[in-house]
């Protein structure tokens, strides 16, 4: 087993038992990065120098008898939509190409607080808007499991080189499933933390009543360890929550017998692939084995969910990027003649379609006289989605339903329909809009392609959805199945 | 209802964004696909819902009023485009 393959839990007991130095684990993953990120295409920025500074801080710690924190050496990456003060944060848009932020995400602060090294920015959508990185200003981030395929979005960077071995974790976000949804397709851990558990501080905005930072890991044990360092109230963000975090790692391998789990019809229609819907079922199965007790319901507005959503994000992203106007950072169209005309070729020019279609649709949505027929209309229609789920969770624990409809979809296959695109979170949406916490895990393969099992739980209750998830993983047979680079690595398909 | 060319000339006014002719006729229909996808929303009776702006709703959310180190001048205007005298420049404004 090479150093870079470790899973952090693992990567923490040699360093603390000082078998290897974080410097070492460090150039395994960089080694590693150089091997296979012609193919992935997962960072925008690759932070070595910086982290070979870090890695040693924290052996220099630890060589002084200071505490061996769970992240402490451990190489990690953040989507680039958060700040990392005096290193490139582009949200990968041209509008941010040049963009140093001069303060740190508080997830960042953190997360270096332990000790733990960055050792990239990795690509997205641009600013997060998209499931499949396709609309990065950039390039687009691979599949590992296969290089045609999409790696899911909008966090697809930061899914990818979790699952290709790149870093031992990746932070992400998620406004609508950016983080489930790229997990589901890449196989591996991403939990979006209820609304307000993690600060948005430094994360750039894109639809603030919905945007929330979570792990994407290698395994469960992993999740609990990051959100057990990025959890918890900040005073820098007014909406993050002053509710006690529990220690999460002590809820991996408890028993998970009469927990009750329910299963909603609609998560099972909707425009679900078949083979998809077999397998999720079978992992249903798989925890009633295991002590489950299964409760059939009904989530009645599950499919309104995604129209109002296409008009809440659009209207709060419309506002959001009405700050990127070429004046205080950012890129600036040079040669105009006025101020006004500054404004609207700078954001002409450094703005991609699927920006400018959401900037155009929340503009619409949320101007005089569409304000009511709309937006307002939308957020009714989210107390409706809401209230779905508070009355579920009054005959269950958690919920149990598919990540995503499909397998990880071809490059190129659904950029030319916007709608298309769309469907892709038609079953993370219903969850986001209601603020609730979810996981993704890797639950089987279809033609060697992931599949996601998500498990949505209670307000502020990611303790429950862990040991459920921690639990179903260890029954899995193939949980450290891992993507076969084999002939197009070193540089390129 | 139907959102037209001219419609999408006056949200681009609205939105600060200069559309070339393709992309107004790419938006007029992509946008109209996507509104008449959200008219579902009006099979839903909403008349006596209250809106959710905020799933966990908190207010007055108060601190003491305390100095703290702020960003400095130079690290505001490290990003500017232009800058003069500390700072940022923008196009001439007043004639």
């Amino acid at each position: 087993m090479k150093l870079y393959q470790l899973k952090v839990h693992e990567a923490h007991k040699l360093i603390s038992d000082k078998e290897i130095s974080s410097e070492e684990l460090l150039l395994s993953v960089l080694n590693r990065i150089e091997d296979v990120e012609g193919m992935v295409q997962g960072f925008v920025t690759v932070t070595g120098d910086y982290a070979r500074k870090k890695a040693r801080e924290a052996d220099e710690k630890i060589a002084r008898g200071e505490a061996v924190g769970p992240l402490t050496g451990i190489p990690f990456a953040l989507k680039d939509n958060m700040c990392s003060k005096d290193i490139l944060t582009t949200c990968s848009s041209k509008i941010l190409k040049n963009f140093i932020p001069p303060y740190n995400a508080e997830v960042f602060d953190r997360l270096e607080e332990q000790g733990a090294v960055l050792v990239g920015k990795t690509n997205m959508d641009e600013f997060a808007m998209g499931s499949s990185t396709e609309n990065s200003g950039y390039f687009t981030t691979r599949n590992p499991w296969d290089p045609a395929r999409v790696p899911g979005g909008s966090s697809g960077g930061s899914a990818a080189v979790a699952a290709a071995d790149e870093v031992l974790f990746a932070l992400g976000s998620d406004t609508g499933g950016s983080i489930r949804q790229p997990a589901s397709y890449c196989g591996v851990v991403g939990m979006k933390p209820t609304y307000g558990r993690v600060s948005r501080y430094g994360l750039i905005a894109f639809a603030s009543s919905l945007d929330q930072i979570g792990p994407l890991t290698r395994d469960v044990r992993d999740c609990a360890l990051v959100m057990n360092a990025i959890c918890g109230h900040d005073p820098k963000d007014s909406t993050s929550t002053p509710v006690e975090v529990p220690d999460y790692s002590s809820f991996i391998g408890e028993e998970i017998k009469g927990i009750r789990m329910g299963i909603a019809e609609e998560y099972f229609s909707l425009g679900i692939n078949h083979e998809v819907k077999d397998m999720v079922e079978e992992a249903v199965a798989g925890l009633e084995g295991l002590g489950m007790e299964k409760v059939e319901l009904s989530l009645p507005h599950t499919s309104y969910a995604l129209p109002a959503y296409y008009l809440v994000n659009p209207a709060e992203a419309s506002s959001n990027l009405a700050r990127y106007d070429g004046i205080r950072y950012g890129f600036r169209y040079e040669d105009s003649e006025s101020l006004l005309e500054t404004y609207k070729k700078t954001r002409s020019v450094g703005f991609g379609a699927e920006v400018k279609r959401r900037i155009m649709l929340g503009t619409y949505a949320l101007s005089s006289g569409y304000y009511d027929a709309y937006y307002l209309r939308a957020q009714k229609v989210r107390t409706l989605i809401k209230k779905d789920f508070d009355q579920a969770f009054e005959k269950c624990d958690v919920i149990v339903a598919p990540t995503a409809p499909t397998v990880a979809f071809r490059t190129g296959e659904k950029v030319r329909d916007p709608l298309q695109m769309y469907l892709n979170d038609v079953f993370t949406i219903p969850v986001s809009m209601s603020g609730l916490p979810a996981v993704s895990i890797p639950c089987g393969f279809i033609k060697g392609l992931p599949v996601g099992l998500q498990i949505i739980g209670k307000a502020f209750d990611e303790g429950t959805i862990l040991k459920v998830a921690g639990a179903f993983e260890e029954s899995m047979p193939f949980k450290n199945m891992k993507p076969a680079f084999g002939s197009y690595s070193r540089g390129g398909v | 209802m139907d959102i037209t060319k001219k419609d999408v000339e006056y949200i681009a006014k609205l939105a600060r964004l200069e559309v070339s002719e393709h992309e107004k006729e790419t938006f007029t229909e992509q946008l109209g696909d996507i509104l008449n996808y959200v008219k579902v929303l009006e099979e839903l009776n909403t008349e006596d819902i209250s809106p959710t702006f905020h799933v966990f709703p908190v207010k007055n959310v108060f601190r003491s009023d305390q100095i703290k180190e702020s960003l400095s001048p130079e690290e505001v205007l490290q990003n500017a485009p232009d800058q003069e005298n500390g700072f940022f420049k923008v196009p001439r404004v007043i004639e």
